[in-house]
């Protein structure tokens, strides 16, 4: 069994601000992140899948395949876009890298079986760095 | 404990099937099927698992694991052309996953013995591509 993991990046934006929260509170509680106009990040987005080898190709996980799913799925959506104003994943919830990132690893785990049709290799776990200093982790067994 | 040494060492090779045809050679693995090869630099980290030894205070002697890595992976690796040059990739696609296992072939004899073990061999490809193997056990790394 491996572990392929690949690193991938993108650039948005984002405010911290919750409906279900007064003015006062969103800036006790999210402090600069709640600046009204919102800031951004460079996004590092490392997709973690797992499986035997496929003895034809001498390889567990194709790169061509993943890196497609991933563009179309993560990237395209979100590369250069305001996670508030462009992107309709949150409804209410606050872009949080926490809600991002389950997000993220929900939508590579529902198409997952689009790309890589048969049992192997499976989606393991999706890591974002917001910062290089906060860092964000799920399994794919935490997410439907 | 799990102690983590990394080295580095740079390597040409080329993926390809001779079983398969161009088209399928070059679908499967992109610009890496590109017949004269390219290289990367490549970036091991080799993780051992053990108990401090009550005497020494160490898992390993970590001169002894740089000795090791540069004899059974540096030595036969660094600057050549896998495919050409270093065995068993003559037959096996040096593909990460590849080497990774060849590496953990070469290096479990050499690292285990009562108290340790190898835990995980971890080979990048490039910063963003990366292998982990754990050897046939089934849990998680």
């Amino acid at each position: 069994m491996f572990r392929v993991t690949r690193r991938y990046q993108f650039a948005a934006s984002h405010r911290l601000h919750s409906p279900l929260l007064s003015e006062g509170e969103n800036e006790r509680v999210y402090g600069k992140c709640n600046h009204p106009y919102g800031h951004g990040h460079n996004y590092v987005l490392e997709v973690s899948a797992r499986g035997p080898l496929d003895p034809a190709a001498g390889s567990a996980v194709n790169r061509a395949l993943l890196d497609c799913l991933v563009a179309r799925q993560v990237l395209e959506p979100l590369d250069h876009r305001n996670l508030n104003a462009d992107v309709d994943w949150f409804g209410p919830a606050v872009p949080t890298s926490e809600n991002l990132g389950i997000e993220i690893c929900r939508r590579l785990k529902r198409n997952w079986a689009a790309v890589f049709s048969g049992d192997w290799p499976r989606l393991e776990k999706v890591r974002i760095e917001e910062t290089p200093r906060n860092i964000f982790e799920i399994k794919a067994d935490e997410v439907e | 404990m799990i102690i983590t040494r990394k080295i580095e060492f740079s390597a040409s090779h080329v993926c390809r099937n001779p079983a398969l045809s161009e088209e399928e050679n070059r679908k499967l693995f992109g610009l890496a099927a590109n017949p004269h090869g390219h290289g990367h630099n490549y970036v091991l980290e080799v993780s051992v698992e053990g108990a401090p030894d009550a005497v020494t205070g160490m898992v390993l002697d970590l001169k002894e694991l740089k000795d090791v890595l540069h004899r059974e992976v540096v030595e036969p690796y660094d600057h050549r052309f896998l495919n050409y040059e270093v065995p068993p990739f003559d037959r096996v696609i040096p593909t990460a996953e590849n080497i990774a296992r060849d590496i953990w072939l070469r290096l479990e004899p050499r690292l285990n013995r009562p108290g340790r073990h190898l835990r995980l061999v971890r080979l990048y490809e490039t910063p963003d591509l990366w292998v982990d193997y754990w050897g046939n056990e089934t849990c998680s790394a």
